[in-house]
């Protein structure tokens, strides 16, 4: 972003992606995030951190991401009376992360909203606890919130609450719909049921060993936090992963996002009423994570990204294991796509479901595959020179109506597209050392890692403190973005429609909820 | 459909004969033999996240694939405690979600068995107790059979839910449909 007409000062940042940081006043940041908006950018992340015992107050820090890259905008805050403004009006994504960062560091934006968002009562409303003189007590006990959910009212409304246990094997959540008949008129979620204070916990970990935890923000996007965790880190220590680390790092990521949409397209065929989907990929799914783990030494490949490298080589008999496997693959998932293609009562359920246009998606921000299939054409492979992705030539990969059909046209194409670069990194694997871990980590030094999981866009920002511990670490993922937009994306859909289109975007909880 | 019918036969029968029970994952016999053969072959489990990453929920899912095929040994997931015999449970176990946990709990008709999967729900794991997780399952409710690992492969979630129906069902019925000659 050019913050040029704006006067601000810019400072590089440390990022495996092009990135600046600008100091701004109230008044700046209001009129930097209308100039990004205005020059296409959007919000990636919101959050906040008490610097006190540094005598700089509460930070707020607001990333913003265009195709230039990344700028970190950064507001002082004198103390927690003080408030910032709300941004929600440029960026509506930011609403729900304003009002977590409120009941996390106790710091208010001037939002008509202010209801909780991270908290349901399981603390006291005036502790924040990511501020650094929080103190637990073992005497809180769960309590239970009354949350002002938003009532649709007239002939013949009526109100479905579901979860936050729900009837399939689901992370927990709590959706509130307001239908008539059988149709949605309003969909309200309210998440935070999984919060386990993950940021708070990484302030305890040193900067060494927080992959561990960052592997399991998001269990299912174990490689790309990992990775992102990784780079951060690499960054503060100023040190670079040997070029075969590198290449198995995305060798790992590619595999998770064939994973994952091998899974899903499985159930999307059965949430259509087609059950041969399911056992048909959940099968390609499992023999990939077997592979997984005779290649790697875990099914998810959990651990296996590591600050300064990776934990596993791949010898050869592997990697030929990997190339076989990716080409049967190739030849088995196309049978299944015609026969997909060509399932009327499928094509019946997939189309015109749970729309999401070009306009919509743009205002609210959407993000990742779920952006791309809505045609807006944003992946951190493509759009910044990041190794090795700079000399595979990843094919950017949109769908234009953004509808059900169109993210599952999204999940095979790219599953092809990783099939392809899968064998790719394969046949041209540098050799060398695996991994060269880092050490000597300078105190308070700051970075962000960006990875582009097979959700979206995961990012973690890292801060050090003294002898190499984590002195803050937010990793924020994709979800943020896309769960608001599903509340929009089954308006005016039948009830029994949700879980179909719920699955096409399939959001993480837990990376959500921290 | 033909298309449909060709893919099935060219897959074929993926089925593998499950694994023998893991009885060193049993944490307490809690329940009577009688009771328990009460529940026989037909066992149904409510999966209940209370907090995981959701990686443990990924290889729980792996179960319904034709390899693990676990509505074949007659175990299947149902949408209600009401309905269950046995309650899963993944995570640590966030406060958030204590009381949502509790009320399953009691909202699932005894005779009942808790299996606690994956290092969270075994210990609390990597997230351990704090302002917002209380740890382990059994600080919560009580728990019957503990399946370790991050997360535990599917083969050791079959082997913890065979460990906990192995309880149930005298040693001519333990078999759980295998075919024969097949077991091990």
């Amino acid at each position: 972003m050019n913050v040029s007409p704006l006067g601000i000062a810019t400072a590089p940042l440390a990022c495996n992606v092009p990135a600046q940081r600008c100091p701004v006043s109230s008044g700046q940041l209001i009129t930097a995030c209308r100039l990004a908006w205005e020059q296409g950018g959007q919000l990636v992340a919101l959050w906040g951190s008490d610097e006190r015992d540094r005598e700089r107050g509460f930070c707020l820090r607001v990333l913003l991401k265009d195709s230039d890259g990344l700028t970190l905008l950064e507001h002082t805050l004198p103390d927690g009376g003080a408030r910032y403004p709300d941004l929600s009006a440029i960026f509506p994504a930011a609403n729900r992360m304003q009002r977590a960062v409120f009941d996390l560091v106790g710091v208010q934006c001037d939002a008509d909203d202010q209801r909780p968002w991270a908290w349901q009562a399981a603390w006291p409303i005036d502790q924040f606890p990511l501020r650094r003189d929080f103190v637990a007590s073992p005497k809180w006990e769960p309590g239970e919130e009354d949350y002002p959910f938003v009532r649709v009212a007239g002939d013949g409304v009526h109100e479905i609450a579901v979860g936050p246990v729900h009837a399939g094997i689901i992370e927990p959540g709590h959706f509130r719909f307001q239908v008539v008949g059988e149709k949605v008129l309003r969909l309200e979620e309210r998440l935070g049921y999984a919060h386990k204070g993950i940021e708070k916990r990484f302030e305890a970990l040193p900067l060494a060993e927080g992959y561990r935890l960052a592997g399991r923000v998001s269990g299912d996007s174990t490689v790309a936090y990992a990775w992102a965790y990784a780079q951060a880190v690499e960054a503060i220590a100023a040190v670079a992963a040997p070029p075969r680390a590198v290449w198995l790092r995305a060798l790992c990521l590619e595999r998770e996002r064939v994973a994952n949409h091998l899974g899903d397209l499985g159930y999307l065929g059965n949430d259509g009423g087609f059950a041969f989907g399911l056992a048909q990929f959940s099968r390609l799914k499992e023999d990939l994570l077997r592979v997984n783990a005779k290649a790697f030494g875990h099914r998810l490949l959990m651990d296996v990204v590591i600050p300064g490298g990776v934990a596993h080589d791949l010898d050869a008999e592997a990697a030929a294991a990997l190339r076989a496997q990716g080409a049967s693959l190739v030849r088995e998932i196309r049978v299944l796509r015609d026969i997909y293609d060509e399932h009327a009562g499928l094509q019946d359920r997939f189309r015109q479901c749970g729309q999401v246009t070009v306009e919509l998606a743009a205002k609210l921000g959407l993000t990742g595959f779920a952006a791309r299939a809505s045609a807006l054409a944003d992946d951190l492979r493509c759009d910044f020179s990041m190794p090795p992705y700079d000399v595979l030539a990843v094919r950017k990969i949109t769908q234009t109506s953004g509808d059900v059909a169109a993210r599952v046209a999204m999940r095979f194409d790219e599953t092809f597209e990783s099939l392809r670069l899968i064998e790719a990194l394969l046949q041209a694997m540098p050799s060398g050392e695996i991994a060269a871990p880092p050490s000597g980590f300078p105190t308070f030094a700051f970075a962000i890692g960006a990875v582009e999981g097979w959700r979206g866009p995961v990012i973690v920002a890292l801060e050090s403190g003294p002898d190499g511990t984590i002195r803050r670490c937010h990793p924020h993922d994709p979800s943020w973005q896309n769960w608001p937009v599903l509340e929009h994306a089954v308006i005016g859909n039948i009830v029994p429609d949700f879980p179909l289109i719920n699955k096409s975007f399939n959001l993480s909880y837990s990376g959500h909820d921290l | 459909m033909l298309h449909v019918l060709r893919q099935i036969a060219r897959t074929g029968i993926k089925t593998e004969p499950p694994p023998s029970p893991a009885e060193e994952m049993v944490v307490v016999a809690r329940l009577q033999e009688q009771i328990l053969r009460t529940l026989g072959r037909a066992l149904t489990i409510r999966q209940v996240d209370a907090g995981s990453c959701n990686g443990c929920e990924l290889e729980i899912h792996a179960l319904a694939n034709p390899y693990y095929n676990l509505e074949g040994l007659g175990i299947r997931f149902v949408a209600s405690p009401r309905h269950a015999d046995v309650l899963l449970v993944t995570g640590p176990v966030s406060k958030h979600m204590a009381i949502a946990l509790k009320r399953t709990y009691d909202a699932t008709p005894d005779p009942k068995l808790v299996i606690a999967a994956g290092d969270c729900g075994c210990s609390g794991g990597i997230f351990g107790e704090s302002y917002a997780s209380l740890g382990r399952v059994a600080n919560v409710i009580p728990v019957d059979v503990a399946i370790p690992g991050c997360p535990p492969t599917p083969t050791a979630l079959l082997q913890g839910i065979l460990a906990a129906l192995s309880k149930a069902a005298p040693p001519a019925e333990a078999s759980l449909g295998a075919p024969a000659g097949t077991a091990g």
